[in-house]
C-alpha cells in the first residue's frame, strides 16, 4: 500500500493502481472517455489530465495511465488543469458534435462553440473502447485501430464485414459516443457501423429472436466444459 | 497467392510472432503488396489475429495493402529537399501522372509516393526511380523520368541547361 | 576465417593484416556512399577495376571502395593515397586517365580537381579542401580508409582494440566510469549522458538485459548515421558490445530503417565477419562475456524511433509509444530492461575506451564533449556530411565549412534538430553548437540536421513544411498530437493561402501549448516546436502573411503571382510549352504574358524560362 494525495485528501491505495481509479473510488470526479475500468488503460482522450507532483516536478499527465506511487501529490482542478482540459475537449467535440454526453462535458467546462469544425464527424472519437472490449473481453478481435496520424481510425480488417463479429454488441455498450448503432429486424440483427449483418437464434419457447447465431458457436467454442446440446434452444427467460 | 514462398518467409523468421514487422516486410517484398488472403494466411501460421497484422499493415509506410505499380517513383519529402523545391516536382509528377501520392496509375505501371528523407541530403530535391536515385531533378529532368517510363510529356525541345 | 581466442591473437591477426600492406603502394579509393552511389559511382569503381586487371597493376596499386566521405554534393568523389590527391564528379572515362598519370606518374589531373567556390581555387589534396580543412574527423575520419565489407580494413586501423582492452584489462565498473567520466552525451536527440542511462540498466533488478542501436533515423535532412553504418559497421558494433560488457547484457539489436537497404546489407556482412572472427558470439577473447545481435528492420514510422514505441516494434507490434512512468532503462523489451542509444553514440564509445577519457574530454567545451557529425544542407555552397568539434560557431560551420550561400543569397535561418527543432536566424551565428545553448535558443541538437535557409525560404511554409510532417507521422493516439498536429497545419496552410485572420497567431500558441503539456510521448511533446520556434524569431513574417496577405519570401503559393518581363521575354515559348494550364498567352516570338486568373502558379515557367523573364511578385 502506498499513500498518495489528491487535491489534498491522502488516500491510501494499492501501488500502481491508477490515480484515476482512486479518484473516483474516493469520489473525486475527473472526466475521461477513453478509460473503462474492465478494460486495459490506453491514455488516449488526454481528458483525465491532471497535475501530478513527484520529486518536486510537476507537470500534466493523464491520470488513467499514471500509477500511484508513495508520496506523489494530485491536483485535478488547477488552472493548467482547466485549461487544457477545455482545449482538449474543444479538440474533441467536432468529432461527435451531437454525442449528448460530450455536449455535457463541454458544457461543464465552459465551451460554447468549439473553434474547430469537421465536415462530415462519424462520431468517433478514436477513444478506442470498442476495439479493447472486442479483444480484452470477448476476444473476438473483429475491430481494430488503422492507419496513423490524422487519418487514423477504428474499423474492421479491410474494411469489409468482420466475420469475426459475433454480434454481441459489447462495442456499442462501452462507447462514449453512441456512435455504433444496432438495428434489430425480424431474425436479422445489424451492428450498422461495421455493416456486420447476424442472423439470430429464435427461442424454441416464446419464438423471440434472442442472441446471434455466431455469438453461440463462439460461446460453444469458448466454454471449457461442453454446454448440453439443447442450452441455446431456449432464450435465457424460457431456460 | 503462393503460399510455400510465404511459408518460407515465415519459417525463415522461425514462425515467431514478435518477428510478424519482418515478415510482412518480406512477403510484400515478394508479392508487391499485402492481399487479404495472405493476411488471412500469415495469420493463421502464427496465430496473431488478422486484425493485429492489418493494424500494422496500415502503420507502416513501407507496407502496402493495394497493388502498387510496376514502377515506383517516391518523391523525396526531406526538409533539405524541401527547401530546394521539393514540393514543385511533386505537384509536377502528381499533375502529369493524374495521381496523387500514394496512388497507383488505372494501369498500374507507376505508383507515386513521397518519402520523408532518403539520407542523400546533399543531392535534393530527389526522386527515386525503382530504387535508383536521381539528384537536383527539375522540370526537365522529371520529364526525362516520365519519358523513360513511357509516358508521354509535353517537353521542352532541348534537354537541361546546366 | 580463424577463431580470435585472446587479445594477443587479434594483435596476431592486425599485424599480419599490416604486414602484407605497404603505406606507400597507391590505393585508389572510390567512395561508395549512397549520394555517390547514386552518381553512379559503382561503374567508377568497376573502371577502375578493369583499368588496374588489363595493365597488369593487380597487386601494385590497391583500389578501395569506402563508406562516404561526407563531400556528398562533389561526387562521386575519387582520392588517391597516399598522396591524398582528391578528384570529384570523377566518371567511368576517366579511370584510365587518373591511372596512367596521377597513379604512375604522379601527375595531377587539374580538371577533376575540386574549385574552391569563395576564392576560385583548385585544391589538390583532400584535407585541403576547406570543407574538409575545418573539420576534426575522428569517428567519421575512418570511413574513408575502409572498405566496409573487409574486416581487415578496420582491424588495420586499430579496430576492435579497444572491446579487448575492456574485457581483458577492465571491469564492467571501470568501462562504466570511463564513459562517464567522458560525459558522451546521446547523439540521438536530447543529448542525456550515455553513461548514466547505461548505470540504470545495469542496475535494474532482471538479470537480462538488452542493448539496442537506434539506426532509425527518421529527421528529414540527416542521414549521418546511415553513412557511419553502412560506411564503417564495425564501429558501431564494436562500441555495443563495450556497451553490453559495461550493462551486463548478452544480446542487442540494431534498429535500422529499411529505407537504408545498403546499411543493413553492409551492417550484415560485417555481423557475418565478426561473428567468424569469434568477435561475436560466445567467450569473446576468451572471457566469459558472450554476445549476440540482430538486426531488425523498421518497416518506416517516424514515431518508432521514440525508445518506447522502438521497442514494441522490436516485439513485433505496432511500434506506439507507451506510457514510460517506468522508463525503458528498467522495463524496456518484454518488460526486461533494455539500453537505447543512437549510432553515432556507440561509434564513439570505442575511442573512448582506445583513448581515454580524458582525451575525449580535451575535445568540444565546457559541456558537450567530443565532435558531432552534421549532415550540412540546404542552401550551402557546400554541402554534406560535417565533423566538428562540439563548441564550434554555426558560422564556422556555414561559412568556412560550408562556403556560405548558394547564388550570393543572403542566409536567413538554420534549421537544426529535425521536426523537434527549431529555426536560428541570423544574429545567432555565432553561438557555440552545443546541447545546451542550442536549447537555449529553442531549438535543439536533434541527430545533427542542420538545413541553411535562405532568403528564399518562407519561415510559414518551413512551419507548415514540419507541421504536415508531423501530423501524417504522429502515431494518432492522442487527441492533442493526432488533432493538435492537424489544427495547427490548418491553420499555417490557411496562411499560406491568403486566409490567416486575426487571431490566428493566438490560436496556434494555445493548441502548441497544449500539444506539448498533454500528449504522452516526446513526439507530441515537441511536435509545435516548429511554430514555437518560428513564431519566436520571425513573428512579423507570419503578421505580414495575415494582415497584409504578403508572402515576404515569395513562396506561398496563394500570396503570389507569376508574370512575364516584357523587356526581357525573348518569346522563345518555353514556358508556353511547358505550361500544364496553357495559361502562358501570347504569339512566339513575342513577349508572353500569363492569364494570372487561371494561373496555378506551379513555377514551372520560371523553372524553364533562360532569360530570367518571368517575375513572381
Amino acid at each position: 500500500m502506498v499513500t498518495i494525495t489528491i487535491d489534498g485528501k491522502q488516500i491510501k491505495t494499492e501501488e500502481g493502481q491508477n490515480v484515476l481509479q482512486v479518484a473516483l473510488d474516493n469520489g473525486i470526479n475527473i472526466p475521461h472517455l477513453c478509460y473503462h475500468e474492465n478494460l486495459s488503460f490506453y491514455g488516449g482522450c488526454r481528458l483525465c489530465l491532471v497535475e501530478v507532483t513527484k520529486a518536486n516536478r510537476t507537470r500534466l499527465t493523464a491520470s488513467c495511465t499514471y500509477p500511484a506511487l508513495e508520496g506523489i501529490t494530485v491536483e485535478t482542478n488547477t488552472e493548467n488543469v482547466k485549461k487544457a482540459r477545455r482545449l482538449v475537449m474543444e479538440m474533441i467535440l467536432p468529432m461527435a458534435p451531437d454525442s449528448p454526453k460530450l455536449q455535457a462535458l463541454a458544457s461543464e467546462l465552459g465551451i460554447t462553440e468549439p473553434r474547430f469544425h469537421y465536415e462530415d464527424p462519424d462520431g468517433c472519437i478514436n477513444c478506442g473502447l470498442c476495439v479493447r472490449a472486442c479483444e480484452e473481453l470477448v476476444s473476438a478481435n473483429a475491430i481494430t485501430l488503422a492507419n496513423r496520424g490524422d487519418t487514423r481510425s477504428i474499423e474492421p480488417p479491410f474494411q469489409e464485414e468482420p466475420l469475426a463479429c459475433i454480434g454481441c454488441a459489447a462495442c456499442l455498450y462501452v462507447c462514449p459516443t453512441d456512435c455504433i448503432k444496432m438495428e434489430e429486424k425480424g431474425n436479422e440483427r445489424r451492428i450498422v457501423r461495421w455493416e456486420r449483418k447476424l442472423e439470430m437464434k429464435t427461442c424454441a419457447n416464446c419464438k423471440r429472436h434472442f442472441m446471434p447465431l455466431a455469438q453461440i458457436e463462439f460461446a460453444m467454442h469458448k466454454v471449457r466444459e461442453p454446454l448440453d446440446a439443447g442450452w441455446f434452444d431456449n432464450c435465457p427467460d424460457c431456460r | 497467392m503462393d503460399t510455400r514462398q510465404i511459408d518460407t518467409v515465415i519459417e525463415k523468421y522461425g514462425a515467431n510472432p514478435s518477428e510478424t514487422i519482418g515478415i510482412l516486410m518480406d512477403v510484400q517484398e515478394k508479392e508487391s503488396y499485402l492481399p487479404k488472403e495472405v493476411l488471412e494466411h500469415i495469420s493463421n501460421k502464427l496465430g496473431v489475429p488478422v486484425t493485429h497484422l492489418y493494424r500494422i499493415a496500415t502503420f507502416y509506410e513501407a507496407l502496402s495493402l493495394k497493388p502498387t505499380g510496376r514502377h515506383q517513383i517516391h518523391v523525396c519529402m526531406g526538409t533539405a529537399c524541401h527547401v530546394r523545391g521539393a514540393q514543385k516536382i511533386l505537384d509536377k509528377l502528381e499533375r502529369d501522372l493524374g495521381i496523387k501520392a500514394g496512388e497507383t496509375t488505372p494501369d498500374l505501371e507507376i505508383g507515386l509516393k513521397t518519402v520523408n528523407c532518403v539520407g542523400a541530403c546533399a543531392l535534393g530535391p530527389l526522386a527515386v526511380l525503382d530504387g535508383e536515385y536521381h539528384g537536383s531533378i527539375n522540370t526537365t529532368k522529371a520529364n526525362k523520368l516520365l519519358k523513360k517510363l513511357g509516358r508521354k510529356v509535353e517537353e521542352t525541345e532541348e534537354t537541361e541547361t546546366e | 576465417m580463424r577463431r580470435l581466442n585472446s587479445a594477443a591473437e587479434l594483435e596476431d591477426l592486425r599485424k599480419e593484416v599490416l604486414a602484407k600492406r605497404d603505406p606507400q603502394r597507391p590505393c585508389v579509393t572510390v567512395c561508395a556512399g549512397t549520394g555517390c552511389q547514386a552518381y553512379a559511382s559503382q561503374n567508377v569503381y568497376n573502371a577502375f577495376k578493369e583499368e588496374i586487371a588489363s595493365r597488369g597493376l593487380t597487386g601494385k596499386v590497391d583500389l578501395r571502395g569506402t563508406g562516404c566521405h561526407g563531400f556528398c554534393e562533389q561526387g562521386p568523389l575519387v582520392v588517391i593515397l597516399p598522396s591524398e590527391i582528391c578528384y570529384r564528379r570523377v566518371q567511368p572515362e576517366d579511370a584510365s586517365e587518373i591511372i596512367s598519370d596521377t597513379v604512375l606518374e604522379n601527375k595531377v589531373i587539374d580538371r577533376l580537381l575540386y574549385v574552391d567556390p569563395v576564392s576560385n581555387e583548385k585544391i589538390v589534396k583532400e584535407s585541403d579542401i576547406p570543407f574538409y580543412k575545418h573539420q576534426e574527423r575522428i569517428v567519421f575520419g575512418q570511413n574513408r580508409f575502409i572498405d566496409p565489407h573487409n574486416i581487415e580494413d578496420y582491424l588495420a586501423l586499430g579496430g576492435y582494440r579497444a572491446l579487448a582492452k575492456a574485457l581483458t584489462e577492465m571491469t564492467p565498473e571501470q568501462v562504466l566510469e570511463e564513459v562517464k567520466k567522458a560525459n558522451l552525451r546521446g547523439r540521438g536527440g536530447g543529448g542525456f549522458p550515455a553513461g548514466e542511462k547505461w548505470e540504470v540498466t545495469r542496475n535494474a533488478p532482471e538479470k537480462k538485459k538488452y542493448v539496442i542501436v537506434n539506426a532509425d533515423e527518421g529527421d528529414p535532412g540527416a542521414y549521418m548515421d546511415r553513412s557511419l553504418l553502412e560506411g564503417n559497421p564495425h564501429c558501431v558494433l564494436e562500441g555495443l558490445m563495450i556497451g553490453a560488457y559495461a550493462i551486463g547484457s548478452d544480446e542487442g539489436f540494431v534498429y535500422v530503417r529499411q529505407e537504408y537497404p545498403l546499411a543493413v546489407q553492409n551492417l550484415t556482412a560485417a555481423i557475418k565477419q565478426a561473428r567468424e572472427l569469434g568477435l561475436i558470439g560466445k567467450n569473446i577473447f576468451g572471457t566469459s562475456f558472450s554476445f549476440d545481435v540482430t538486426i531488425q528492420r523498421g518497416a518506416g514510422a517516424f514515431v518508432s524511433g521514440e525508445s518506447s514505441a522502438l521497442m514494441s516494434a522490436i516485439e513485433g507490434r505496432v511500434g506506439e509509444p507507451r506510457p514510460k512512468h517506468i522508463p525503458t532503462a528498467i522495463k524496456g523489451i518484454w518488460d526486461k530492461p533494455s539500453n537505447l542509444n543512437n549510432v553515432e553514440t556507440f561509434a564513439n564509445v570505442p575511442f573512448i575506451i582506445d583513448r581515454g577519457a580524458d582525451w575525449f574530454r580535451s575535445i568540444g567545451n565546457e559541456n558537450s564533449k567530443g565532435t558531432k557529425i552534421f549532415s550540412l544542407v540546404g542552401k550551402v555552397n557546400n554541402t554534406g556530411l560535417v565533423e566538428v568539434p562540439m563548441g564550434i560557431t554555426l558560422r564556422k560551420i556555414i561559412f568556412d565549412i560550408g562556403g556560405g550561400i548558394r547564388g550570393g543569397k543572403k542566409f536567413k535561418a538554420v534549421q537544426t534538430g529535425g521536426p523537434s527543432g527549431g529555426c536560428i536566424p541570423e544574429e545567432y551565428l555565432d553561438t557555440e553548437v552545443d546541447f545546451d545553448r542550442l536549447t537555449e535558443l529553442g531549438s535543439m541538437m536533434g541527430s545533427g540536421g542542420m538545413i541553411v535557409m535562405d532568403e528564399d525560404n518562407c519561415m510559414v511554409d518551413v512551419a507548415k513544411y514540419f507541421m504536415n510532417f508531423l501530423k501524417d507521422e504522429s502515431c494518432g493516439k492522442c487527441t492533442t498530437c493526432r488533432e493538435g498536429t492537424k489544427r495547427i497545419y490548418e491553420i499555417l496552410d490557411g496562411m499560406t493561402k491568403g486566409e490567416g485572420k486575426e487571431g490566428d497567431i493566438e490560436l496556434l500558441e494555445d493548441l502548441s501549448w497544449v500539444t506539448v503539456n498533454a500528449s504522452l510521448c516526446a513526439l507530441g511533446g515537441t511536435a509545435p516546436n516548429p511554430v514555437t520556434g518560428t513564431l519566436r524569431y520571425f513573428r512579423d513574417e507570419y503578421e505580414k502573411h495575415i494582415k497584409d496577405k504578403n508572402c515576404p519570401a515569395k513562396v506561398c503559393k496563394g500570396l503570389i503571382t507569376y508574370t512575364i518581363d516584357q523587356e526581357k521575354c525573348t518569346g522563345c515559348g518555353r514556358c508556353q510549352k511547358n505550361c500544364p494550364e496553357d495559361v502562358v498567352e501570347g504569339e512566339l516570338k513575342s513577349p508572353m504574358t500569363i492569364n494570372t486568373e487561371r494561373c496555378i502558379r506551379c513555377g514551372v515557367c520560371l523553372d524553364v524560362c533562360r532569360f530570367d523573364a518571368v517575375l513572381v511578385e
